[in-house]
């Protein structure tokens, strides 16, 4: 199936979850409401003309940067701003992010029997940091939400074990947030340096 | 050197014969974290042959060894562990810090990373490389080899540098 | 602690109580594959239960590209799967050129695949080679990292580095393969092929190799698929899953190539599956090699010869700058003053993407506005907004980038999926109900590499 037919089966059976959908270089992608993500996965995993057997991968986006990181000056001392200029010019623009939203969560999905791959995106109301976890349909998500739980504070409801994986425990805050510093660290032992 | 040189000629014979057996019969406990590991792998094996030292038999066990390579990133979350393996080593040892992460930190400048193992453990020899080439590995050997051949039979041997405060953030 | 109220002196076994002993393995353990920490649970010696600890090599990958701009994001890439670091490269940027909407020349291509191919090479060679010597094989170890060696050597020919090469761009590849390249190519894998013959003879039929890792680590098909395990430890279960030849990119679909698949999904099934691809993988690159489109304009367009630079130094010596006014030397691609006659093999024509050649940044004012364009603070390679997912076929499964761009100089999300991931996450349902001895050859089949797994 090509992008716009996968995209057009899940719209017809649930016209109410997909807010929004594109296939920016060819990738189909759709926008869904968050209440709908567990039945919408459930359907693109069952239904047999989709058969998205595969979840690839589960990440979390966090857009509160976006389009407002400061373009460095041409030389820092005169405070001159460098005007971004003559980007590859784009005949098909990509919509944005969706309008107002921090966090997204990211999904992956790929159909080893028909060999498409679809894109779930799930924008996360302002202040509610939760989303409904996938492990109950796919066991591999486990781990991909204790890493998004880990690097950005994004709760699963319905997880079985919700706990650091790559950070010790110790460890206070959530590092891929945009307001996370990069250079702030919190050792366990020796100085901070 | 300590001061007290009061060293009559058969301690000074005896201390160099002790220092040259000592030298030539390394055992590395290889703490392998990363990258760096490949290279560790490529001088240990048969094309720049490290057992031509005398360094070629790694033991896992701490307790047994005298030379902690830390080979590879140290994190945040593996630096008590690496503490530990340090403190339950027998004197004497020496370590050797390979690989440019484990000198300065490399260029992972982040919150996750040790900017430089002498911060938690006192190092004898750095050999930097982003990884090493094996050449570079079997010259820090060589080093470390003098600084064993000079350890004194107390254990004594020069502080290391304290690390200069050059970058003031 | 004997139960006596049977009244018999001698307690039955069956009627002992025993309690499972809580065996920690780990961070630091013997086994080279990095740090990880597995928390058995142990009825004597079968495990009940295992708890996979890891993110003790966690560097912060995904923070630090949102640091660096799209090329500087390359060296941190090297570093994800440092056994197959070209593979790496070649996925991000290949998701990048994706996100840009360019394409590369096709030699480009071909030198890429050539290079992901010999990559995989040598990350089978160490997976297979360390995994044996865990098992007590230390000589195919020794024999295996002896053709490594020589791949390295091939490696490092072409792109200057031995493992962490940064060899290829935004839009191309850092400097063409150098004209002599097939032959040493050839001898290398001679070479490998010999090694892999007598490992071979020395692991396939070996009574203690077979008796340790058939049955052991056993995951099924379907549990694989759950758990979003790709790679040869997908293709061991019979499920017959290749991104290379089932979302071909590059030029995979020109190369003729088999995707051996196993039936049983044990530690056996994989160490075959790694073995015949390198096998393929040495294939491929013997035809990539042979249908490669022509490389750099052998002849300068101008003067029609090229002789070879230490020839010319020589002449010019000793004062015979007659007989070379008009000739070109033939320098190695990979140093400076050669870019000319190799760039439109090499990289995109995209000036907003890829460097000039250094005779046009010193020579004429396009080429040096270009190079400023790219190099200068707060310009450089910017995409246009947008986010794309690219999965290229790494040493152990599917590796994808995702890249989220807001349109300057910097990447504003890089995601890796990790192959390794998946499987790790998997582990602690295939170590259970095995024998502790079994980990070993089940953990090295699994090929974890921490960079990758915790980036």
């Amino acid at each position: 199936m090509n992008a716009a037919s996968l995209i057009d089966s899940v719209v017809q059976r649930f016209p109410d979850a997909v807010s929004a959908s594109h296939s920016y270089r060819g990738d189909a992608t759709l926008v869904l409401r968050p209440q709908f993500l567990v039945v919408v996965a459930q359907f693109l995993k069952q239904d047999p003309a989709l058969a998205m057997n595969f979840l690839m991968d589960l990440t979390a986006v966090d857009y509160s940067a976006f389009g407002t990181r400061p373009t460095p000056a041409f030389f820092s001392s005169s405070g001159v701003a460098v005007r971004p200029s003559t980007q590859i010019p784009d005949p098909d623009p990509w919509a944005g992010p969706p309008n107002g939203v921090r966090f997204t969560v990211v999904y992956h999905l790929f159909s080893l029997v028909h060999k498409h791959r679809l894109r779930l995106v799930v924008p996360l109301e302002e202040a509610v940091e939760e989303v409904d976890s996938l492990t109950s349909l796919w066991p591999g998500a486990n781990w991909l939400e204790r890493e998004v739980w880990d690097m950005f504070g994004i709760r699963f409801r319905g997880h079985p074990d919700l706990k650091r994986i790559l950070m010790y425990d110790e460890f206070e805050g959530h590092p891929l947030r945009k307001d996370y510093p990069v250079k702030k660290r919190q050792p366990l032992i020796g100085p901070v340096n | 050197m300590d001061g007290t040189d009061n060293a009559s000629f058969l301690t000074s014979r005896l201390e160099e014969a002790i220092g040259w057996a000592r030298k030539y019969s390394i055992f590395q406990y290889p703490f392998v974290t990363a990258c760096c590991g490949m290279e560790y792998m490529a001088t240990a094996c048969s094309h720049y042959d490290v057992d031509r030292f005398g360094a070629g038999f790694p033991r896992f066990s701490p307790r047994q060894a005298d030379v902690l390579f830390v080979v590879g990133t140290i994190s945040h979350k593996i630096a008590p562990a690496l503490r530990r393996i340090y403190d339950q080593m027998a004197e004497p040892k020496w370590v050797v810090a390979f690989g440019v992460c484990t000198c300065t930190g490399g260029f992972y400048d982040n919150y996750a990373t040790v900017m430089g193992i002498d911060t938690i453990l006192p190092v004898d020899v750095y050999i930097p490389g982003c990884p090493p080439r094996p050449e570079m590995v079997l010259d820090g050997l060589m080093k470390l080899q003098e600084r064993i051949q000079g350890t004194r039979k107390t254990g004594k041997r020069p502080p290391p540098e304290p690390r200069p405060d050059i970058f003031q953030p | 602690m004997a139960d006596q109220s049977n009244g018999s002196p001698h307690a039955h076994a069956a009627d002992m109580e025993t309690r499972d002993m809580l065996l920690n393995i780990g961070p630091a353990h013997p086994a080279m594959h990095g740090i990880i920490r597995i928390l058995a649970q142990l009825d004597g010696e079968r495990i009940d239960r295992a708890d996979v600890e890891i993110g003790y090599l966690h560097r912060g990958f995904e923070k630090m590209a949102e640091t660096v701009d799209y090329n500087g994001v390359m060296p941190y890439t090297d570093r994800l799967n440092y056994v197959s670091p070209l593979i790496n490269n070649m996925g991000y940027c290949m998701a990048v050129e994706k996100l840009l909407g360019i394409t590369v020349p096709e030699r480009c291509h071909y030198v890429r695949v050539i290079l992901a191919e010999i990559s995989r090479l040598a990350d089978h060679l160490t997976c297979i080679g360390a995994s044996a010597m865990e098992l007590g094989a230390f000589t195919v170890f020794l024999y295996m990292i002896k053709a490594r060696e020589y791949l390295w050597e091939l490696v490092e020919r072409v792109t200057g580095a031995r493992m962490t090469v940064s060899y290829c761009r935004v839009g191309g590849v850092k400097g063409d393969l150098p004209a002599d390249f097939a032959e040493p190519c050839a001898k290398a894998f001679a070479e490998t092929g010999r090694v892999l013959a007598e490992s071979d003879i020395l692991l396939t039929r070996n009574r203690i190799f077979v008796d340790r890792m058939s049955g052991t680590g056993v995951i099924s098909a379907a549990d694989a698929v759950s758990y979003g395990i790709t790679g040869p430890f997908l293709r061991s279960t019979g499920t017959d899953y290749d991104v290379r030849k089932d979302c071909p990119y590059a030029i995979y679909d020109r190369l003729s190539f088999d995707v051996p698949v196993g039936t049983r999904g044990d530690n056996m099934d994989r160490y075959l599956v790694r073995m015949e691809e390198m096998q393929q993988s040495m294939r491929m690159v013997e035809q990539a090699l042979r249908d490669i489109p022509p490389g750099p304009v052998q002849v300068h367009p101008e003067t029609g010869r090229q002789i070879p630079a230490a020839e010319m130094v020589d002449l010019a010596k000793v004062g015979n700058i007659a007989a070379i006014r008009d000739d070109s030397a033939l320098t190695c691609p990979t140093l400076e003053g050669s870019g000319r006659e190799e760039r439109p093999s090499v990289a995109t024509h995209e000036k907003r993407v890829f460097l000039p050649p250094k005779e046009d940044t010193y020579g004429n004012i396009e080429g040096l506005m270009q190079q400023f364009k790219l190099v200068m603070f707060g310009h450089g390679v910017r995409p246009p907004r947008g986010e794309v997912y690219f999965p290229v076929e790494g040493a152990n499964g599917e590796l994808g980038f995702y890249v989220v761009s807001d349109g300057t100089g910097n990447p504003y999300r890089v995601r890796v999926r990790p192959p390794c991931f998946a499987i790790m996450s998997a582990l602690s349902k295939i170590l259970t109900g095995d024998m502790i001895a079994d980990m070993i050859p089940t953990f090295g089949s699994v090929n974890m590499i921490g960079g990758e797994l915790d980036r």
